[in-house]
């Protein structure tokens, strides 16, 4: 018995793949919540209920997933092209904290435009972030994989530096949050009484954007060739740098817009805890969905309702809503060992 | 300024800086193993975690210190046992890999915590390790102070310096370490088990990572808080760089970061006139670690195989 | 293991075979690389494995050595008792314990440590708590001064040369008391001097009771060195016979199985210049010299071949013409145009095609389809975008279309170009790069591992491009190659290049003299 390569793995394979990962990560977390002493059956069906069981959870899931899609596309650009993007985290923090800036009327502007110009700086904020890192790859050879996670931390303390002095919402009681959003700048909910917002649309067209872009376009080749081998993509006469800080502004601007859109559309102001790890979960979106800019809408929704589910379940069952963070881990593991059925056949000597 | 050289000489901010230095230079030995051995480790933030958590949760349901690391280092065991088999045999990629077990690690250690101690608004204490007195050694003026008032885990991780160092470079078993890095085909062509002297390369190096992670709950605190490793880990990545891969200067840079974390810190407190935020201090050791990586990144000798999945038998 | 003991001569204790297989096969996915080969060898008995690239001379010394495991088949390796005992396959340690000692086409070294550490590296249990270099030390000197190989023990690895380095590939087989030596294709990298001196070294251990197999596909050698001929085709053994009865013609004939005609080249007149080198000096990106001085030009309609070995600065002058390095002294022009500054993507843009020595590294993106791969440096052309969006239907029809012209067999245009063979993946560059009718056509080592088939494939082409008016520079290892389609060939030895001389004024042995002695 022997590992081959297969030639081509047949499209219900690539399909079945990252369901087949969601459903075993599930399976392998019911261990920790059997030892948690809960019902695991139960657990499940709550999640399950709290992901989907009514309009309000769908429209929760939904609104969760849109940071996830956008996180998910930006880690989806990057590795594709072999950037090792892990600070989207950070990237989101910083295209948040200029969408507040902005948004809320603290630089001194309003008007008509003014929600299009959250977006857009919160995506110039994000992308650049990620182009100091991207330089220090492309001009010194810095490795990215330290530079981006290291200035997650970097972001994160200067948002709550903002947070307790310029940007410190003068009504708010002496709290660490910005001035709410103008109403002008945020985005419109989607449906009434839910917190369904513009920001879900806006996901899913740069999701096609970002899938046609990588597909079709000669740009996108060439970070696809670049990411798949870098010397032969050199001695093509592609520019290689230039593909590479042109991934960064891409991926950054990506996660950047997950945060204009959170503090925009969702939250309305932004506070230190604004995102409770969806910069590391887009990873594990992007992983799922093999890098398809597409499938980052599905991969998003599932790791969302895990989210989602797993609050409610929290609160009904008393176990730890951390069980969210181990399912999906475990889904992002057990999404690498799918792939080696996708890549490989068993072959009979 | 006075105020600076009044730090730098005093034995107060030495000591903190060796205390401060501690789980850095576990953490950058560990991972200087693995990658030796030609395996990028990004797990290491979730293994530091999952360590400080699993030793202290092991004393506070009642076991002694000692068994509280060993119980720490055989978690990191654990993971490191999990990232050599995806990485190795299955072959998949190291980055992928190394970042699901940080998220694995982190996540396991917040639930395990929170299952043990649901309501818990405060986190509880336990009796963490003493500074070791050794007699006539503490009592000496300065090197006393800044030496010889450490806990024991700071003196289990320079002796593993020494340790580490003597296997690396005097031993078959570093000889082979070192060869995998650099070319798995020329140990494999000599009969040694690639995928065996990796896989326990790296379950070795996840062991003095979690070590490094139990120290700041049993030896530097002495109580598990969420996002309590703050990055220590990625920092560790860099001074891996910045050491060249050699233990000797692993302990230097670790050393020197830790000064210059204790630094900044005295920094906070005494020039708060200069009204900046005490978040710029923070940000400082992040930012080093970036200056130092941009310092040394022309000459960074890389071991020829990291990251290159070995296949057997694929030629 | 203990330190390794001196084994007494195996001669006086021998009168059988020392190896022997039977029935070895090996299949990798369709292809059944080894096909129940049987096979012994004696004492002292030096053997020829030949046979043309991808026949399974390789693969059987893999199976041998443990690399690979066998589908099916028996090895039985004679103890220092003449028994045979059959060996435990699929594991190299099973035979380095045995006394089989492998020298590896590709060199199985680590470059960051030094020739002493290599050799000693897999010899001591691992879990002794400290090293004996200095008993190893005097057992290695011993051995050089007894073989004749001589090395400088503590450079790194990535410091010696290429002979330098076979030489410790040579000495880690003999410190294990290696009573089987295997060498894969020894003499691919070295002069035709050095080749002689690595035969006396070897005649010499076999006289001293070292079994040697030797794997070549060059005939010249396997007459010269070898007392015994195994050929191998397709996997299949078709014939063994003693080297003493055997004819260089039925030899090639017995390789490839049917008569190969001989390349024609036939006499055309060369016109303008399309590369001129005019006292060019190149640094590799360290800074380690590579070319110096160096006055070249190749004209339309002809083949200008560059001989010598590998890290004589081919590597350097290929990185040049492939837009990789400057000159930090001296002219470049192609066809006409000062080429100093230009970048890999000018070279595509100016139709001029390269190929590359390094076809998976360089050459081509395995993971990509055969139409991607043939736009990768096109890319920016009408055929194969429009204002940014690629046209896959325009592509996938020209990729059909090379194929065919070219005759790559793969499923398909969207088959991975990974999943080629060797002599399939060196068709499609060639059609990539010869279907834009270049002036000047840079080849390096471009027959490397390709069967004799593909080979004169290659050779074809090329000199079908040269009717066509371009002009080629060949650089190629292979010096029966370059005599029989190079118009001119000059020699590079040093980073220096010799005056490129007419090819019917030069031979083997000339221009093994010129590579010998800086020209």
């Amino acid at each position: 018995m022997r590992l081959e390569p297969r030639a081509h793995p047949p499209l219900a394979l690539t399909l079945a793949a990252p369901v087949a990962a969601a459903a075993l990560a599930l399976l392998i977390c019911a261990l920790p919540l059997a030892w948690a002493g809960a019902p695991v059956l139960a657990a499940y069906g709550r999640i399950l209920q709290g992901a989907l069981g009514s309009v309000f959870a769908l429209t929760e899931t939904l609104a969760r997933a849109t940071p996830l899609i956008l996180t998910g596309l930006a880690a989806a650009v990057a590795f594709r092209a072999k950037l090792w993007n892990i600070g989207a985290e950070g990237q989101l923090y910083a295209g948040a904290l200029a969408a507040v800036a902005v948004g809320s009327g603290a630089l001194g502007l309003s008007g008509l435009l003014l929600m299009p110009a959250v977006v857009l700086v919160g995506a110039l904020a994000g992308a650049l972030l990620l182009l100091v890192p991207a330089l220090l790859k492309v001009r010194l050879g810095v490795d990215e994989v330290v530079t981006t996670l290291l200035l997650n931390f970097v972001v994160l303390l200067f948002v709550q530096m903002m947070l307790e002095g310029p940007l410190q919402d003068p009504m708010g009681m002496g709290w660490p949050q910005s001035p709410p959003v103008l109403p002008e700048a945020e985005l419109p909910e989607l449906l009434p009484r839910t917190r369904l917002h513009l920001g879900l649309v806006i996901a899913l067209v740069l999701a096609g954007l970002a899938w046609l872009y990588t597909t079709r376009t000669v740009f996108g080749f060439e970070a696809r060739a670049v990411g798949a081998n870098v010397e032969a993509a050199r001695y093509a006469g592609m520019p290689v740098a230039r593909v590479l800080l042109r991934t960064a502004l891409i991926s950054g601007a990506l996660a950047g817009i997950a945060g204009a859109s959170e503090v925009a559309g969702l939250k309305g102001y932004l506070t230190q805890d604004l995102s409770p790890g969806f910069g590391y979960a887009g990873i594990v979106v992007a992983m799922l969905a093999q890098l398809n800019p597409l499938g980052c809408i599905a991969s998003a929704l599932f790791v969302a309702g895990v989210f989602v589910g797993a609050d409610s379940m929290s609160r009904a069952l008393g176990v730890s809503s951390y069980l969210a963070n181990l399912i999906v881990a475990t889904a992002l593991l057990t999404m690498l060992l799918a792939t080696l059925v996708t890549r490989y056949r068993l072959r009979r000597s | 300024m006075e105020g600076v050289i009044d730090i730098l000489l005093s034995a107060a901010f030495w000591a903190a800086a060796v205390r401060i230095a501690t789980p850095l230079i576990l953490g950058t030995l560990g991972e200087l193993l693995c990658e030796r051995a030609g395996v990028l480790n990004l797990g290491i933030e979730g293994i530091m975690t999952a360590g400080a958590m699993s030793g202290w949760l092991a004393v506070y349901q009642g076991a002694d210190l000692w068994t509280g690391v060993a119980i720490a280092a055989a978690v990191g065991m654990a993971f490191g046992l999990l990232h050599g088999v995806f990485t190795v045999p299955l072959g998949l990629s190291q980055h992928v890999t190394g970042i699901g077990i940080t998220l694995l690690a982190t996540s396991l250690a917040y639930f395990t915590y929170r299952m043990v101690l649901p309501e818990a608004t405060s986190p509880p204490r336990i009796e963490p390790f003493p500074p070791l007195a050794i007699p006539w050694l503490s009592d000496l003026p300065f090197v006393g102070a800044v030496l010889f008032r450490q806990t024991a885990l700071t003196w289990l991780a320079l002796g593993l310096v020494v340790l580490v160092a003597w296997v690396l470079y005097q031993t078959p078993l570093g000889l082979a370490v070192r060869a995998v890095g650099e070319s798995p085909a020329a140990a494999e062509a000599q009969g040694i088990d690639v995928y065996a002297v990796r896989i326990g390369a790296v379950m070795a190096g996840s062991a003095l990572m979690a070590v490094g992670g139990a120290f700041l709950t049993m030896s530097a605190f002495n109580a598990f808080f969420f996002e309590m490793i703050a990055g220590r880990g990625w920092i560790c990545i860099a001074l891996v760089v910045f050491a060249s891969w050699r233990p000797g200067k692993a302990l230097l840079g670790a050393l020197l970061f830790g000064a210059f974390d204790a630094f900044q810190v005295r920094l906070q407190q005494e020039v708060v006139e200069i009204g900046l935020p005490y978040q710029v201090f923070l940000m400082l050791p992040y930012l080093l670690s970036i200056g130092a990586l941009i310092a040394v990144s022309r000459r960074a000798a890389y071991p020829q195989a990291l990251m290159v999945p070995y296949r057997k038998g694929e030629r | 293991m203990g330190v390794p003991v001196e084994r007494s001569a195996p001669e006086e204790s021998m009168s059988g075979p020392v190896l022997r297989l039977a029935g070895i096969t090996r299949r990798f996915g369709d292809v059944l690389a080894n096909d129940g080969i049987s096979l012994e060898l004696a004492v002292g008995e030096i053997l020829a494995l030949l046979g043309e690239n991808g026949a399974g001379k390789t693969t059987l010394m893999n199976v041998l050595f443990g690399h690979y495991l066998a589908d099916s088949g028996t090895i039985e390796v004679a103890g220092s008792d003449g028994a045979l005992r059959p060996l435990r396959p699929g594991a190299p340690r099973a035979a380095l314990d045995a006394g089989i000692g492998m020298v590896h086409q590709h060199f199985a070294l680590a470059d960051n440590l030094s020739a002493l550490d290599n050799v000693v590296l897999g010899t001591e249990p691992l879990l002794r708590p400290l090293r004996h270099r200095v008993a190893a030390r005097e057992r290695i000197k011993a051995l050089m001064a007894r073989s004749g190989l001589t090395v400088d023990l503590d450079a790194p690895i990535r410091a010696l040369s290429v002979g330098e380095r076979q030489r410790v590939e040579i000495l880690k087989a003999l410190y294990r008391d290696a009573r089987i030596l295997i060498l894969d294709e020894p003499t691919a990298v070295l002069t035709p001097q050095e080749t002689d001196e690595l035969f006396v070294i070897l005649q010499g251990l076999a006289a001293r009771g070292l079994a040697i197999v030797f794997i070549s596909h060059k005939l010249g050698e396997v007459l010269a060195l070898s007392r015994r001929i195994v050929v191998l085709r397709a996997g299949k053994v078709v014939a063994g016979l003693l080297t003493g009865e055997a004819g260089r013609e039925q030899l090639a004939e017995l390789m490839v199985g049917r008569p190969v005609p001989p390349t024609v080249r036939e006499p055309l007149d060369p016109g303008r210049p399309v590369l001129e080198l005019e006292d060019v000096d190149v640094d590799h990106a360290d800074g380690r010299p590579s070319l110096r001085e160096v006055t070249l030009a190749v004209r339309e309609r002809e083949i200008v071949g560059i001989a010598g070995v590998a890290g004589n600065g081919q590597a350097g002058l290929a990185d040049l013409l492939s837009g990789l390095l400057r000159v930090s002294r001296g002219t470049v022009r192609l066809c006409g145009e000062d080429a100093r500054t230009w970048q890999p993507a000018t070279f595509a843009a100016r139709r001029i095609a390269r190929i590359p020595e390094d076809r998976e590294r360089h050459g081509v993106i395995a993971e990509m389809s055969i139409w991607e791969n043939l736009a990768l440096a096109d890319r920016q052309r009408p055929e194969v975008q429009r204002l940014g969006w690629l046209r896959r239907g325009a592509m996938r029809a020209r990729a059909g279309h090379i194929m065919a012209t070219y005759d790559v067999r793969a499923q398909g245009p969207d088959a991975k170009v990974g999943l080629l063979s060797g002599g399939n993946m060196q068709k499609l560059i060639l059609g990539r790069e010869l279907e834009r009718d270049p002036p000047f056509i840079l080849a390096d080592q471009p027959t490397r591992g390709l069967d004799v088939g593909a080979v004169a494939d290659v050779h074809r082409r090329l000199l079908a491009a040269r009717a066509q008016g371009a002009g080629i520079l060949l650089i190629s290892e292979d010096l029966d190659e370059l005599l029989a389609i190079a118009d001119r060939i000059a020699v590079l030895h040093r980073g220096r290049l010799s005056a490129a001389l007419p090819t019917e004024q030069l031979s083997v042995r000339a221009l093994g003299l010129m590579m010998a002695h800086a020209a």
